[in-house]
């Protein structure tokens, strides 16, 4: 069992991460986006775009890209420490706020909100809550992540 | 790029364009994994997805998710999807094609703007729910 009171509440120390146009285009190439505003930068600015905008579940992907020191749910030194053969993904959940283009500077801070169990300790769900602000520290999103832990 | 939505022509019971994504090959999971920055081995290596007691490697859950935001993003112009969440309901298996759906279930207003909640989902060809949530998608106008 995961050891809830270590835990719930930490927040993790701030990562800054650069949103990398090429690894959009990767992104949108490997989920078969077809929508040029996505793939090129001329046609994102004829659309009224700065640049490639970051779609919707890249978050996820931009928040990975930089792992916490504190608080990551596979760390075995700062964080939870859960064996990657053991989870699955429960929930996910974003909030938008401002759009986040290619380019631009993103403060991540992630906190574990939550950890509770079911099926007498079979399953346990771990809660974390992702905060993205810009290099003018204004909210532009906010995810909630469930991860779910297989201890059978 | 879709288009600005006209308010006054979206119902309750409007269905979205289905997207059709698959079949999902082990191709497509490396690609995703490299792309998407999740490198869990369940994914990719076939010997540790069955030492973990799968069948095979399987689909990140986020794999789907991406899919479906496709749904959503033809349907609207991304800067109007306010908010979205989905629960993984099944695992995706290797060779499955998934079907994103989306339908339009209650129109409201909020936040001074005019919004349609979405029902959507994706399903494998053998019709097994793997993602089910729910989107708000401002339908009026362009917040700022």
């Amino acid at each position: 069992m995961i050891d809830r009171d270590a835990h719930v509440g930490v927040v993790s120390e701030p990562r800054t991460v650069r949103v990398e146009e090429g690894f959009l285009k990767f992104f949108a190439k490997a989920t078969g986006e077809t929508d040029p505003v996505y793939l090129d930068e001329d046609a994102a600015r004829a659309a009224g775009h700065p640049s490639i905008p970051m779609p919707p579940t890249y978050l996820f992907s931009l928040q990975l890209s930089a792992p916490a020191k504190r608080g990551d749910i596979f760390d075995k030194t700062g964080g939870i420490g859960v064996g990657m053969d053991r989870v699955l993904h429960g929930e996910q959940g974003f909030t938008y706020h401002r759009p986040i283009y290619a380019g631009d500077r993103i403060t991540i801070t992630t906190t574990t909100s939550d950890i509770y169990a079911k099926k007498g300790g079979a399953l346990e769900f771990v809660v974390q809550e992702t905060r993205f602000e810009n290099d003018r520290g204004e909210l532009c999103a906010e995810t909630r992540q469930v991860t779910v832990v297989r201890n059978g | 790029m879709a288009e600005p939505l006209d308010a006054a022509s979206i119902a309750v019971g409007d269905v979205l364009p289905e997207l059709v994504r698959g079949p999902i090959d082990r191709k497509t999971l490396a690609l995703f994994a490299g792309a998407s920055h999740d490198h869990v081995p369940l994914h990719i290596d076939t010997d540790f997805a069955k030492a973990a007691g799968m069948d095979d490697v399987f689909a990140h859950g986020m794999l789907g998710m991406a899919y479906l935001a496709q749904v959503l993003t033809r349907w609207a112009p991304q800067r109007q999807l306010r908010s979205w969440n989905v629960r993984f309901t099944a695992i995706t298996p290797l060779h499955a094609t998934l079907h994103c759906r989306g339908e339009v279930a209650e129109l409201f207003e909020e936040d001074g703007e005019r919004r349609a909640r979405l029902k959507i989902g994706a399903w494998t060809d053998n019709n097994v729910q793997t993602l089910d949530g729910e989107a708000i998608v401002a339908i009026s106008k362009d917040r700022k």
